[in-house]
């Protein structure tokens, strides 16, 4: 992903724009230049991955977000590993059932600390100046990791699939979808499991990291030198410059 | 941990001590995340800044 | 909240003291520190495998409830006979979840087709019954008794099951006017027990098979697999959601999602499920909105927890104004 951002970044930057007859500068037109402009203005490398941060991200809480992205890493690998070999091989190995605890505790570390991630956002607010959209992407990454856990569940081929597919059917019955999504059908989610929802999952997360590394950290609740458009960002001079 | 688990039961509450434990853990790990000093950041002094 | 798009990262962080952070190396350290906290935890704790039911380990455990299951499905008044949409149209009473004139499970109709009686006996018995006389004109009475007769049957069955003993691998009940259903529930019985039940459940027109619709909706239907479910606190009013067998945690972030059905009115709503759909759906939306929410999105303004995440930032912003000896901005004011 950012490799590609890289070198679109580097094919726009020499020619952002081109001398025109009269001297003056014009965009090259057309629908591809145009987001290759937008892709380099607003994604630079130097900004998706800053080597500083501002002062104020100092806590251990700022922390949740990466560790969340560390157990997802690991759930996707063991996860892989299962794939390959076949969904009975963890019941009848002893590699195997080792292989399924690390992706057992893979999904809970990354439930557990995307929840403390999210307390964490809760109580910084950081959805102020313009992040609302980053704090939304943020909460379909829970939803989906919901379901992306419910489907696992339900194809571990063990007494607990069999009771949560039939305890869960009546609710998605009584949505008109369970026709749809048929909890009994072990090959559906099968499939929605191993191939769907990581893809899912994945988009989103690589969607939010863009988010957050385009727009920035927020800045603390109450800061009285947060920029506005109004202020044009000035602050009082000397305070804090770097 | 194949055993089942012992619940606590208080009034229409009936959780496993499991499920207990990693909420608890939970708001321990966030409580000692906001107290505890974060390493290398703000320098009163500027001089101080480490690469 | 408003016009801020317009500013870019750089005048965002105008006047921001800016240190070095090392993203990657933050990254990297984590997925290794997170590596060994998952090998150590699978080494140490493992994970669930409480073996599946099968329909053979059920009609052997339960012979009873699996004949009474049985007869129930044959009768029409089992939960997989008798579920509505997906399942089947014929039913469309107290079971199918509505909020008055709201209906989408009636709606969306049926899309998972199944016929208790002919799916659960009277097929498995018919495929079974070349080799055996006995069972072929059993079911030959049964197929051309009339409905009345069939149901007088049943009901007769049925109550006489209320009453059965099991001895070794037979259910004995009460004489009684069964007609042919004893000859046939003993053969369902042996099908359960031999576990060829469990393969004619799934054999359709295809040779592979990964769909257990029928015979999860058949164990749904009885009680033995409730009953484990019961020993393991998962059923719905146990907080079931999120419990898991053994000594795991479960889907312990499905609390709220189970919390609602431990409490009045849920409790006891037959139509439960659609409502608490509704309210979760309804509060997933408005965590998603919380940012535009007045008053929601005001709570971490007026719950200090955010003086602790940047005290070091305040204490900052503090020293500096003292030093220029201005009058202080507040640091409050929003």
């Amino acid at each position: 992903m950012t490799e590609q951002l890289a070198a679109r970044r580097d094919a726009a930057a020499p020619t952002p724009a081109a001398p025109d007859a009269a001297g003056g500068m014009v965009e090259e037109p057309g629908w591809t230049a145009a987001v290759r402009r937008n892709l380099a203005r607003r994604m630079p490398l130097t900004e998706l991955l800053p080597s500083t941060q501002p002062a104020y991200v100092g806590s251990w809480v700022y922390v949740f977000g990466v560790t969340t992205i560390a157990a997802l890493v690991w759930t996707i690998a063991s996860g892989t590993i299962l794939a390959f070999m076949g969904s009975a091989w963890w019941h009848t190995s002893a590699l195997g059932h080792f292989v399924n605890s690390v992706h057992f505790w893979g999904a809970q570390m990354f439930f557990l600390f995307m929840v403390l991630h999210l307390w964490g956002k809760f109580w910084m607010a950081s959805w102020r100046d313009g992040r609302a959209a980053t704090w939304a992407v943020g909460v379909v990454i829970f939803l989906a990791s919901i379901v992306t856990a419910f489907t696992g569940y339900l194809i571990q081929e063990n007494f607990d699939s069999q009771w949560i597919a039939v305890n869960a059917k009546d609710a998605i019955n009584a949505t008109g979808l369970g026709g749809f999504f048929n909890v009994l059908n072990f090959g559906q989610m099968y499939g929605i499991h191993v191939m769907l929802m990581p893809i899912v999952v994945t988009l989103l997360v690589v969607l939010h990291i863009l988010q957050v590394r385009t727009r920035g950290v927020v800045r603390p609740i109450g800061d009285p030198y947060t920029p506005t458009p109004e202020t044009g960002g000035d602050t009082p001079e000397g305070r804090l410059e770097a | 941990m194949n055993s089942p688990a012992p619940f606590l039961h208080v009034g229409f509450i009936l959780i496993s001590l499991s499920n207990l434990f990693l909420i608890v853990f939970m708001l321990v790990l966030f409580a000692v995340a906001l107290i505890a000093p974060f390493p290398h950041r703000i320098r009163h002094d500027r001089s101080d800044r480490r690469d | 909240m408003r016009h801020h798009r317009q500013i870019s990262k750089k005048e965002y962080y105008r006047g921001v003291q800016m240190l070095p952070y090392d993203l990657i190396k933050e990254l990297a350290i984590a997925t290794g520190v997170m590596l060994v906290v998952v090998l150590v935890l699978a080494a140490v704790l493992s994970s669930p495998d409480e073996p599946s039911v099968t329909v053979q380990s059920w009609a052997k455990a339960a012979p009873l409830d699996y004949v009474t299951t049985a007869t129930a499905e044959l009768a029409g008044t089992a939960e997989s006979a008798a579920y509505g949409p997906p399942y089947d149209q014929h039913h469309q009473g107290d079971d199918v979840q509505a909020i008055g004139p709201f209906a989408p499970q009636i709606w969306f109709g049926v899309h998972v087709p199944i016929n208790a009686a002919t799916d659960y006996v009277l097929q498995p018995l018919s495929e079974s019954s070349p080799g055996d006389p006995q069972l072929a004109a059993a079911l030959t009475e049964y197929r051309s008794a009339s409905h009345a007769q069939q149901q007088s049957w049943l009901t007769a069955y049925t109550a006489a099951l209320g009453k059965a003993t099991v001895s070794g691998d037979t259910v004995n009940v009460p004489q009684g006017h069964y007609g042919p259903l004893p000859t046939m529930m003993d053969a369902m019985l042996e099908l359960g027990r031999s576990g060829a039940m469990d393969g004619l459940l799934l054999s359709g027109q295809h040779f592979y098979q990964t769909d257990y619709s029928l015979p999860l909706m058949f164990m749904a239907s009885g009680g033995y697999l409730a009953g484990l479910a019961h020993q393991y606190k998962m059923e719905g009013n146990q907080w079931g959601m999120m419990n898991e067998t053994g000594s795991y945690p479960g889907q312990a972030w499905l609390w709220l999602y189970t919390f609602w059905y431990q409490i009045p009115p849920f409790l006891t709503a037959t139509n439960a499920d659609l409502i608490v759909v509704i309210i979760m759906g309804v509060l997933s939306i408005v965590l998603m909105l919380l940012p535009l929410i007045p008053g929601l999105r005001d709570i971490p303004r007026w719950v200090p927890v955010h003086r602790l995440v940047w005290r070091n930032y305040y204490q900052e912003i503090a020293r500096v104004a003292a030093s220029r000896q201005g009058p202080a901005p507040s640091a409050t004011s929003g």
